[in-house]
């Protein structure tokens, strides 16, 4: 099993305002390991989100966060001078809590839209694309025969696919996932837990989730978030059976959080 | 249930009851009016409402018979190009307002919409009257279509704003996730999302704008003559129902309820198919 880090952040705070952010005391070092899914957890407000929208620059839109230290990206600082924030997007997509498939789209045309809308317009590329994106995301079987119906009448764990699927398209090396199953039924749930098991043998995941047990049954690396630090990092079986530090193991056994 | 508690519910229900009557009544009210503006013009209009109405132009005075065709076309011409005039800024600048907060430019914009929406409207037809009628030399539907694109602007502006912030913000990370620039974002899921409001929006600025008589007095300025082309003066039917309307001649006064009634009737009609684009799309 090599350890072969594919995402890093060295010293990255994250502020709102005046407001207090995430790493404002000393900054967070979090290693994100290749083909390997790492969790995010932590009780709301903890700052996992905030954390995760860094590693795509989705802070940029916000003008009121303001983003310290780095984030490498194969070693190289997508917070560098010159880093065109779409390109890092390009390599690392995300995926978020609420399904959102573009409304006034077809599945189809949801699942190719990244490739469509910079212009590419081979038919057969797409259609390859788009197969290989649905199948992928586990949707492929169900949507095959009405690729060109609206992607609004499928079923919130099917958007929710449909997403993966839309993301996975422009094959990013990296994909952020911000509570994938959060509004989700359970056998929806357990279907993009399932998916992510395969999904890493193509792409790195960084997943943050509300649902510890979630956090166990898929990833490999856990993180737990505190107030806006992160507290401790290490491998999931590790920090869920014999935590380093107090506060871990409080939340992690449902004292507080 | 204890009896205090029941005599507690009831009041509610007595209070409900009434707000409810109370609300009726003041639907009623408003329905009233429209009603009776409605029943009048059609009382003293529908007399002179036939074919020649639409399809025939007005006759000097004494002569009976005659119609409002050059009325009716040219408010479709000065208001059609008044909306083309108007488009491009108005959605600019709403989409502005929505999609880039944070623009420098944007308190001046929005002080700027929100004045020139509570502008009264005779003074777009001075402003056109210095930018067109002027330098053109001559009153033309043009200058009028300017007149009333000045009018739409804001409007548009802040219906575009409206709709564009209802859409989920999440459409917008989606698309930027996907390592698309934001220009093409807002292009091609921001707008396309809001598009039946964005239709909506349109439609109401230009039934808002063929109401207007006043920024068309010293621009579009009337013709008693089909009129088709927009460099020449153009009629409109609020600036023929002022004409008829401080007219002496009778004939001339139940033309003026026929296109008021008229013009009642383009604008429900765009109404409606307001209504039906945020229903359909």
């Amino acid at each position: 099993m090599s350890q072969d880090v594919h995402m890093e952040s060295k010293n990255l705070v994250v502020r709102y305002g005046d407001r207090i952010g995430v790493g404002v005391k000393g900054g967070v070092n979090l290693p994100l390991y290749r083909h390997r899914v790492t969790a995010l957890i932590g009780p709301s407000g903890c700052g996992k989100t905030t954390f995760l929208r860094a590693l795509n620059r989705m802070h940029d839109l916000t003008p009121t966060a303001k983003v310290e230290g780095e984030v490498l990206l194969d070693g190289e600082n997508i917070y560098a001078p010159g880093v065109d924030p779409v390109l890092v997007r390009r390599r690392v997509g995300m995926v978020f809590q609420k399904p959102t498939a573009f409304p006034t789209m077809s599945i189809y045309d949801n699942v190719a839209a990244g490739l469509k809308l910079v212009g590419i317009r081979d038919r057969k590329r797409l259609d390859e694309a788009v197969e290989r994106a649905l199948r992928g995301a586990a949707l492929w079987d169900e949507v095959k025969d009405r690729l060109r119906a609206p992607a609004s009448g499928l079923s919130g764990g099917q958007q929710q696919r449909l997403t993966i699927a839309r993301a996975l398209a422009v094959e990013p090396e990296v994909l952020l996932m911000d509570e994938p199953t959060a509004s989700l039924d359970p056998i929806s749930t357990q279907a993009i837990e399932d998916l992510l098991l395969t999904l890493k043998e193509q792409v790195t995941i960084v997943i943050v989730t509300h649902n510890m047990q979630q956090a166990a049954r898929v990833s490999d690396y856990t993180a737990f978030f505190l107030n806006g630090e992160m507290v401790e990092f290490g491998p999931t079986e590790t920090l869920f059976t014999k935590p380093q530090d107090p506060r871990t193991e409080a939340y992690i056994t449902g004292r507080f959080g | 249930m204890s009896l205090e508690k029941e005599l507690a519910l009831r009041r509610r229900y007595r209070v409900e009851r009434l707000m409810m009557a109370l609300i009726a009544l003041g639907t009623l009210l408003a329905f009233l009016i429209l009603f009776l503006v409605l029943a009048y013009a059609f009382l003293k209009g529908a007399g002179a409402l036939n074919l020649d109405f639409f399809l025939k132009d007005m006759r000097p005075p004494g002569e009976t018979g005659g119609g409002l065709r050059q009325a009716i076309v040219g408010t479709l011409i000065v208001d059609g190009l008044g909306l083309l005039i108007a488009l491009p800024f108005g959605l600019a600048a709403g989409i502005l307002l929505a999609e880039y907060p944070d623009h420098p430019i944007n308190p001046y914009l929005r002080l700027l919409s929100d004045t020139l929406n509570g502008m009264p409207a005779i003074l777009f037809g001075l402003l056109a009257f210095i930018l067109v009628v002027k330098p053109m030399g001559g009153f033309s539907g043009l200058s009028g279509a300017f007149a009333l694109g000045f009018l739409m602007i804001p409007i548009l502006a802040r219906s575009t704003e409206g709709v564009l912030s209802l859409v989920p913000r999440e459409i917008r990370e989606a698309g930027l996730a996907l390592g698309l620039p934001r220009w093409r974002v807002i292009l091609s899921l921001v707008l396309p999302t809001a598009r039946a409001g964005l239709i909506t929006g349109v439609l109401l600025a230009f039934a808002r704008a063929a109401g207007e008589a006043a920024p068309l007095l010293f621009t579009a300025f009337g013709s008693p003559l089909l009129e088709l082309n927009p460099l020449k003066p153009i009629d409109t039917l609020p600036l023929r129902l002022f004409a008829y309307a401080i007219s002496p001649y009778d004939d001339w006064h139940q033309q003026a309820w026929a296109a008021g009634l008229v013009l009642f009737a383009l604008i429900t009609l765009t109404s409606l198919l307001a209504r039906l684009a945020s229903r359909r799309f």
